[in-house]
């Protein structure tokens, strides 16, 4: 019996001292009727060692961003992860303990999740952040509800250049609570001033952005709050990549009331989509209206400085029917991950990432645009992503790249009707110059006379 | 408890201006005025007080904050309702294997068969020891799959035209992200008391039940850790309106391989796969709350659903009735690698012995702490029990609360206190079956000791933990005066 200890010999022993003869008799009171009588019928057990070679055999049937160069962000980026990140994260004093209820035998990884909300509300000049929420995703839909609380009000105005899943999930959530969303079209690859102005009226509880938005351009972020907040609405700023922020004019400056994001670009692996975490900082007088859990510091019996879960009486466990959310289990460990990123990159290199990132974007943006048959689709300042404007189906254009070695970007008609033709590009950075004029290369190539063999080369092919 | 008791210093509070920790790359590109990039508004003006720290210095922080901590690496931890059994290292291993870990989330199919064999494997796998006929794996964790699964009853009725289901029925016992749940989706919360054995009171649950009801959220085995024996009456009365059973699958452990929900009369379920599937807890998370349903639910799972056609796996978006997406992308996909590694390496017959062995356990346990410490409810219990520290309480004042921080002195985490509602003084212990007999005799030599204590001497139960590396700690003040977070001008 793998990874239980108990001895035939023990097992009798405990048998006895509870009063029954065999293990069967403790499922006594499960009724004939809905019992198993057979056998469950499941793959059959593999060894230790087989189990590796397995799985090592799924992992490989996978292009992994190892195995091919990675352009493709859209909402998941590969940003380089300094070792001691999962080598800390993986201890198992933090990667197997409960959540952190019993406080006294719990301050490291209390005063590390302390330490996370501190540094959240630095990278975003916000007042106070929670301990993590599931993913980007769901954090913006609990953002929405946050808001319609606060206001009182049912009416979401959301930019379409916010990421379509966090879209869909926003719909999922807000459709039972009857909360009524409102879609503001994006021109030139941004939100405006004028079109959030023509949306928004006195039922919008808040209206949602994001920075940088889905096409990887740079919203006027302070313009559209001022246009939010003249109607009496809370500007939610989502993000798929907070490390923007480290050049970027942070959401506390800008005058979000919600920031809502994904903070998987802070030291958190692709991991096929999860597990991510979600962000959600606000102003301090919203504190009482977050979802989730936070970390408080305080004192103990001596005086001596401590950490507890605090403000639980917004929490589903106290308050049930009338919490601020059903959420329980968060992504601790992600947010920890984030933690020692953030501790390890610093001051400097907070700055350092997010202008490397934007600097070799704008050098593939340049090198693509001078491609026949290419053009940037917008006009606009960009962070570390753009779409390109595809000679051919930008899917196909992806599939020949992959056959090179790369994962060329998101081809945009999967989540925009009429963009069956654009591609969306990332540079994180750890792509290299190198790396870059090949991939231009490729794309030209591919964007010449079709070949009669392009097919996607499997993983299997390239053996 | 770990011997080392490092201090308290906070990672901002060993910043030094201008040291660093990375080794981030050169610009390799030609370097352009970044206003040409960027309009100057844009631009941050200060930059984020993040540490200013060596990597020695990070490492030595997190080093030491470990040493601060309590984990099933460290000790036994008797919470009950959390399923806290041994994670496997074997499962860490592959889920840090490249193809999995460094696959891009919108890796084409093509590029991504390896991971949707696994989806699909262990969908197979987990419908088969549910009794469910399909599983999605998109929500985050247990109430996020309790989430899904309302939607997914309420989207069933919505196209049935069943538009006066408005209420839901949870059991006083139950989770309280069930009834938060049921907010979240719109439903209206009724409560159904529990009987004197601890099951369902069945007479109440008739009355509450008619056409206006969705259905009820049980958890079987329930949170006392018994099983509901009545499960096919309760079936029977819910289906009879129309209504639909959603199982929460919290104590999914206890009954593993020996009864299926599939066949108990649910039609949907979450599974807590870092519960009962030993994916590591990370300190609160990151969970992966799978959801199980029968066929006729299938037309409303959150988009996309795992398919398999002509020895080809993909990504099926084609669902017009679906309730939407719940999350980004599929799932807490590095969980799903580890639930798999567990599956498989159980296989049936190990499977079915988990819960055995938690059962066998739990009833241990619960046999020889029974004279010490009050079990409300008497009886053959699944894998956890609920004792109760009102003996304690009434004799000098000992509360639940003091005997759990006295349990953290011994080297153990304490047991789920105060929780379920209706037990009084409620102390919840589930052993699990990765612990062995010696460690359970440990603990309950723990918690007799600890009873001798709160007679002959209360005040040191009172006032404990005396050990640990801070004292009680102040919650009131903590919720009184928020303090959460540092900064840079203290």
């Amino acid at each position: 019996m793998r990874y239980i200890p108990t001895t035939p010999k023990e097992r009798d022993r405990m048998l006895e001292v509870i009063g029954v003869r065999a293990l069967d008799d403790l499922f006594a009171d499960v009724p004939a009727s809905v019992r198993l009588n057979r056998v469950l019928d499941l793959r059959p057990a593999l060894r230790d060692a087989g189990v590796i070679a397995y799985l090592g055999e799924l992992a490989a049937a996978n292009g992994d961003a190892d195995r091919l160069t990675c352009f493709l962000g859209a909402g998941a980026y590969d940003h380089f992860i300094p070792p001691a990140v999962w080598q800390l994260v993986t201890r198992g004093e933090f990667l197997s303990a409960y959540t952190p209820y019993q406080a006294e035998m719990m301050q490291g990884e209390l005063q590390a999740g302390y330490e996370y909300q501190s540094m959240i509300c630095e990278l975003l000049a916000m007042d106070v952040a929670n301990a993590s929420m599931y993913d980007g995703a769901s954090a913006v839909a609990e953002a929405a509800v946050m808001a319609r609380d606060l206001t009182q009000r049912d009416r979401v105005v959301i930019s379409r250049a916010v990421h379509p899943e966090y879209r869909q999930v926003l719909a999922t959530y807000t459709k039972p609570l009857g909360i009524q969303l409102v879609d503001v079209a994006v021109e030139d690859g941004r939100t405006t001033a004028d079109a959030v102005r023509k949306a928004v009226n006195d039922r919008t509880a808040a209206v949602v952005l994001q920075q940088p938005n889905f096409f990887g351009a740079i919203e006027d972020v302070r313009a559209i709050a001022d246009v939010a907040h003249d109607a009496g609405a809370l500007l939610v700023l989502a993000s798929a990549d907070p490390l923007a922020f480290g050049l970027l004019a942070p959401p506390g400056a800008c005058e979000v009331d919600i920031f809502a994001g994904e903070g998987q670009a802070i030291g958190n692996p692709l991991n096929f989509g999860g597990p991510y975490l979600g962000i959600i900082a606000t102003r301090q007088s919203f504190v009482r209206r977050m979802p989730g859990r936070l970390v408080g510091a305080t004192v103990d019996a001596d005086g001596k400085r401590g950490y507890v879960l605090t403000l639980q009486t917004r929490e589903q466990h106290i308050r049930r029917e009338k919490s601020t959310s059903n959420i329980c289990t968060n992504e601790a460990l992600n947010a920890l991950a984030a933690s020692v990123y953030l501790s390890l990159i610093g001051k400097d290199g907070a700055r350092r990432v997010a202008e490397l990132s934007l600097r070799k974007t704008h050098y593939l943006k340049e090198r693509i645009a001078a491609i026949p048959g290419y053009a940037i689709t917008h006009k606009g300042p960009t962070f570390h992503e753009f779409v390109v404007r595809t000679p051919r189906p930008a899917a196909m254009i992806a599939k020949r790249l992959a056959a090179e070695g790369f994962l060329a970007g998101m081809p945009l008609g999967r989540f925009y009707r009429g963009m069956a033709n654009h591609l969306l590009v990332c540079v994180t950075e750890s792509r290299t110059k190198d790396e870059m004029d090949r991939f231009a290369d490729a794309l030209a190539r591919a964007g010449g006379k079709p070949r009669s063999r392009g097919r996607a080369m499997t993983p299997s092919a390239r053996g | 408890m770990s011997p080392v008791k490092k201090d308290s210093t906070l990672i901002f509070e060993r910043s030094t201006p201008g040291r660093r920790a990375h080794g981030l790359p050169e610009l390799d590109v030609p370097e352009v005025p970044l206003s040409t990039l960027l309009p100057t508004g844009m631009v941050r003006g200060t930059p984020p007080a993040l540490p200013e720290v060596s990597e020695l210095d990070v490492v030595r922080h997190y080093t030491h904050l470990s040493h601060r901590n309590f984990s099933i690496d460290e000790g036994f931890y008797p919470l009950g309702s959390c399923t806290m059994k041994y994670n496997p290292k074997l499962h860490e291993e592959v889920a840090r294997l490249s193809g999995f870990a460094r696959l891009h989330p919108y890796a084409p199919d093509d590029l991504a068969q390896g991971a949707l064999r696994l989806l699909w494997e262990l969908g197979e796998e987990l419908s088969e020891i549910s009794g469910m006929d399909t599983v999605t794996f998109q929500p985050a964790a247990g109430a996020h799959g309790e989430m899904t699964g309302l939607l997914l009853i309420r989207a069933y009725f919505e196209a049935r035209g069943e538009h006066q289901r408005t209420s839901i029925i949870v059991p006083d016992s139950a989770h309280g992200t069930n009834p938060a749940t049921a907010a979240m989706v719109g439903y209206k919360v009724l409560t159904v008391r529990t009987d004197p054995r601890g099951n369902v009171d069945l007479q109440q649950l008739k009355s509450l039940m008619d056409d206006t009801v969705a259905g009820v959220m049980l958890t079987n085995p329930n949170t006392l850790g018994l099983f509901e024996e009545q499960i096919d009456e309760v079936s029977e009365i819910i289906h009879r309106y129309g209504g639909q059973m959603y199982m929460d699958g919290a104590n999914f452990n206890a009954i593993l391989g020996v009864t299926r929900p599939g066949d108990q009369g649910f039609d949907v379920m979450h599974y807590n796969l870092h519960k009962t599937f030993t994916t590591p807890h990370g300190g609160g998370g990151p969970g992966a709350g799978a959801v199980g349903i029968k066929q006729h639910l299938a037309p409303y799972l959150p988009t996309p659903v795992v398919s398999h056609a002509d020895g080809r796996y993909f990504l099926d978006y084609d669902r017009p009735q679906s309730i939407g997406k719940v999350k980004a992308f599929w799932g807490n996909f590095g969980n799903l690698v580890r639930a798999y590694a567990y599956v498989r390496t159980l296989g049936a017959e190990g499977v079915r012995n988990v819960a055995e062995y938690a059962v066998l356990h739990a009833n241990y346990v619960r046999a020889r702490l029974k004279d010490t410490y009050n079990v409300k409810y008497d009886r053959i219990c699944k894998h956890e029990f609920v004792a109760d520290g009102t003996r304690q309480k009434a004799r000098n004042g000992v509360t639940t609360r003091d005997i759990a921080k006295r349990v953290l002195d011994y080297g153990f985490h304490a047991p789920t206190v105060y929780f379920p509602l209706i037990v009084e003084e409620s102390i919840m212990i589930e052993p699990t079956e990765t612990e062995s007999l010696d460690t359970l005799e440990e603990f309950i030599a723990a918690m007799i000791a600890i009873d001798k204590e709160a007679a002959e001497n209360p005040e040191l139960v009172k006032t404990a933990p005396h050990t640990t590396v801070v004292r009680r700690l102040d919650e009131v003040r903590a919720a009184r005066q928020p303090d959460l977070r540092w900064q840079a001008d203290r």
